[in-house]
């Protein structure tokens, strides 16, 4: 059943990440990035990540696309008239990524060999475990982003004036 | 049950492998500044999955933190660069990266 599952939600993802590449209209693509981030929110589920999984759809379906959504009608891109690149350079683009793949999945072949020091907990991706490292082993990374979303937040509105006097 | 004593760790590898492929391939593959931006998302993404991964067949929450963090960053990324997607758009009426070549050497 959760096999099952597992080949499901990764037939989506990989679908759905191919036609966000290849859909003509941008439009589309946005909906399609939203249905892979859905995927994937359902495989944090699968393993045990329910925070994450919350997280995730939150943070990116809700924000994250609403803003690409956002700019994508402020600035009226929702036809399909864009320029494309010209056919050698698409068939160059793919069999770069393919050699990528072939590259990553040679250095990756011995991963599952590593063996795990704690012994199993399922229960390690819920709000309770991970609230008690955030706050205990990350503190000072977790105050530091604050800053980082200061410094996004200014530059954001410094870029999007009209004028910079 | 969950799919950590299901899944083999391998089939997360490959799937992540996958996904950040695909991620390349949109970069290198389009000409629309707004695709490449959420192509970058799926490269993203895919670090993210296979950090999850890794978190739960090791039960070690740290890679969970990692991937918030990640999630936070990825938040202020978009942030700074839709504004300034907004601005190219506002100087050339266009977001097409070809456009983009005056420090083109």
């Amino acid at each position: 059943m959760i096999l099952y599952l597992f080949y499901f939600l990764s037939f989506l993802v990989i679908m759905s990440a191919l036609m966000v590449v290849f859909s003509k209209n941008p439009v589309h693509s946005v909906l399609y990035l939203v249905m892979a981030f859905f995927g994937i929110a359902g495989h944090y589920v699968l393993l045990n990540a329910q925070f994450l999984a919350a997280v995730h759809i939150i943070v990116y379906a809700g924000a994250i696309m609403v803003l690409f959504l956002f700019v994508i009608m402020l600035l009226n891109l929702n036809k399909e008239t864009e320029p494309h690149k010209g056919n050698w350079l698409k068939l160059a683009a793919t069999i770069a990524s393919g050699l990528l793949l072939i590259i990553l999945v040679g250095a990756l072949k011995g991963a599952d060999k590593i063996v795990s020091v704690n012994a199993f907990n399922g229960e390690v991706g819920l709000v309770k475990n991970l609230g008690k490292i955030l706050f205990n082993d990350f503190l000072l990374p977790f105050e530091v982003s604050s800053i980082l979303f200061l410094a996004a937040m200014v530059g954001a509105v410094m870029l999007g004036k009209k004028e910079i006097k | 049950m969950s799919a950590v004593q299901l899944v083999p760790i391998n089939w997360y590898i490959l799937l992540s492998a996958v996904l950040f492929t695909i991620g390349v391939l949109g970069v290198l593959f389009r000409r629309n500044a707004i695709i490449i931006f959420m192509c970058i998302e799926i490269m993203l993404n895919a670090v993210n999955l296979l950090l999850v991964a890794f978190s739960s067949y090791l039960s070690d929450g740290a890679g969970q933190v990692f991937v918030f963090f990640i999630m936070a960053v990825a938040a202020a990324e978009v942030a700074v660069g839709l504004a300034i997607l907004i601005m190219i758009y506002r100087n050339n009426h266009s977001t097409d990266i070809n456009v983009l070549n005056k420090l083109k050497w």
